[in-house]
């Protein structure tokens, strides 16, 4: 956009003043096409300006700190909301000191077995990340056609969307009860859990991307005279890709969220029923430090998703 | 019969409000080897007489016939030049150039045929040095430039260029206007061009179509442009001859058609 702005700013010519001096060059007239907006231009480098050595050390070194001092901040006010927490409401919730103390006790052992509902804090995360994995995989097998059918196909869209708009906001735990019903058993009952609450933004975008695709690359096809598995392949598939990726970074996501309520009710092994079991023993120190090994899981499933988008999408490379 | 025959068409797009004609009666008849520009204020429907003959759009009633035989639908043997370039971002300079070529002469050349000829059409417009670069990495004018080699590469019977300029700045526009006119010497492609720059309708053309405003738009006038070629701009700014074809054409669109208030 900002192109098309300074292009316009640099033309000598108004398109109205040609109408009273019609003699004067029309070269410049009418840029801001809506071309110009399609245009896919990165925006300019901005110019390069040599500066002395010291004032770009200084620059640097300010931003570092702010990077490090900012977030720690609010880091010790959380410590202290805790400690105030500990200290006034009630003494159940443990110190941060306590609380670091089983984290180091926790991590010391990640993956000990002494018994068949007693491992260490690996395996149950490992077990977690195999019903996701389990249960994404099946939400994108499902999810990316039938997504490209919404977007195709103008009927198969008017008669999947209601269905999608009323399941997409349901609560995962509400599909449990149907779940253990029909599977009869815990894990296909929370991987059914994560395949049906983490399809949505797969199909969801899938659908947008397939219908967000230029009309211009359809045309080339057709002049190319391009055949509907061709067209699917070379010009469908690689349009779509990035929409694809970012539903199934908001799909993974929603799955490794959803794992820790469905295993709390399931049971077995696993970071979800590790929380509830310590839950029921009042080691509310091991509660906090899950959730901090949640958070840390996840953010490790986002980058690798990001990680994904910055490869195949070519936006991005 | 002449060799490109665009035959009383009509086209009427169904709206809310009703049909709304856009062309009417638009009669047209090009020569081989002829470059011919369609110059006409925004929303005339310019563009619309040139997706009936590229077969994108149906015409509702008459049309085009490409050597005495009717055309219906898209292909290669009218390639088209798209107004925003419409190269295909995830693939690089060469494949989106490769892929017109393997479609239209997979069956006719062999492998390193098709790759030469990949190349040859890129090195026509310049472009043999960002091969392997991606659309999003090179400028608009280039954008343009390899749109240009992709059609060329077809080699269509006919070549259509929907305002191919527009969108670029006056100096890229003036070097691909030089381009254009090197590979039409050389090559003798029969040409549709739809443009709203007078300087460049006049440098361009054989024959420049100017269209009345729209709704039912339909051909106005028809300016026969005999200037010798190779033609240079800088030696036509002086050129009685050449501001007297840019002065009919100015005093066709802004006094006989004027733009409408609400364009």
């Amino acid at each position: 956009m900002s192109k098309v702005v300074a292009l316009a700013t640099a033309l000598p010519v108004e398109p109205e003043r040609l109408e009273s001096s019609p003699l004067v060059p029309l070269s410049g007239e009418r840029i801001a096409t809506p071309a110009a907006n399609a245009e896919r231009q990165p925006p300019p480098a901005p110019a390069y300006v040599p500066d002395p050595p010291v004032s770009r050390a200084r620059p640097r070194a300010v931003a570092m700190a702010r990077a490090v001092i900012l977030p720690g901040a609010v880091f010790l006010l959380v410590l202290a909301v805790w400690m105030l927490v500990n200290a006034k409401i009630t003494s159940d919730i443990p110190t941060p000191a306590a609380t670091w103390a089983r984290a180091v006790e926790i991590f010391g052992q990640p993956f000990y077995v002494a018994g068949p509902n007693d491992m260490g804090i690996g395996w149950q995360v490992l077990y977690s990340l195999g019903r996701v994995l389990a249960g994404f995989a099946l939400a994108v097998a499902v999810g990316i056609p039938v997504g490209f059918l919404m977007g195709a196909s103008r009927d198969v869209h008017q008669a999947c969307y209601p269905l999608v708009q009323i399941l997409r906001p349901v609560s995962p735990l509400a599909w449990l009860p149907i779940g253990l019903l029909v599977f009869q058993a815990k894990d296909p009952s929370a991987i059914f859990v994560i395949f049906i609450t983490s399809i949505w933004p797969v199909i969801v975008n899938t659908a947008a991307g397939v219908q967000a695709i230029p009309q211009d690359y359809l045309n080339v096809a057709r002049v190319l005279r391009l055949g509907k598995l061709e067209i699917t392949r070379r010009i469908l598939i690689p349009a779509t890709l990035p929409h694809i990726l970012t539903g199934m970074r908001l799909s993974l996501s929603v799955a490794w969220m959803v794992i820790v309520a469905a295993e709390m009710l399931t049971g077995g092994i696993g970071i979800g029923f590790y929380v509830w079991d310590e839950w029921n023993n009042l080691n509310v120190a091991s509660i906090i430090v899950a959730i901090g090994i949640i958070g840390l899981v996840g953010i490790a499933l986002e980058s690798l998703m990001n990680l994904a988008q910055r490869h195949f999408d070519y936006n991005r490379r | 019969m002449s060799y490109l025959n665009i035959s009383n068409v009509d086209v009427v797009f169904p709206t809310q409000n009703g049909a709304f004609v856009a062309l009417h009666e638009v009669h047209l008849e090009i020569e081989q080897g002829e470059f011919i520009a369609i110059i006409g204020h925004s929303g005339c429907g310019k563009s619309t007489v040139l997706n009936v003959v590229a077969g994108l759009l149906e015409a509702t009633r008459g049309g085009v016939l490409l050597e005495n035989k009717e055309v219906n639908s898209p292909g290669p043997d009218r390639a088209v030049v798209f107004q925003n370039h419409s190269l295909l971002p995830w693939l690089t300079v060469y494949e989106n150039v490769r892929i017109a070529v393997d479609k239209v002469f997979g069956k006719s050349k062999s492998r390193v045929e098709r790759h030469d000829w990949t190349l040859h059409n890129l090195q026509l417009v310049h472009m043999e040095h960002a091969l392997d670069k991606r659309p999003g990495e090179i400028s608009g004018g280039m954008k343009q430039r390899v749109g240009i080699a992709r059609a060329l590469a077809m080699q269509p019977k006919v070549l259509l260029m929907d305002e191919p300029f527009g969108a670029l700045d006056a100096l890229t526009r003036a070097h691909l206007q030089e381009s254009v006119m090197e590979i039409q010497t050389a090559l003798n492609n029969t040409v549709l061009m739809i443009t709203h720059d007078v300087d460049e309708a006049v440098l361009l053309a054989d024959r420049i179509v100017m269209m009345t405003n729209g709704p039912a738009a339909t051909v106005g006038e028809i300016l026969k442009v005999d200037l010798p070629r190779p033609r240079n701009r800088l030696e036509l700014a002086d050129d009685p001859a050449y501001n007297h074809y840019r002065a009919e054409v100015l005093r066709f669109l802004y006094e006989r058609q004027r733009r409408p208030e609400a364009a």
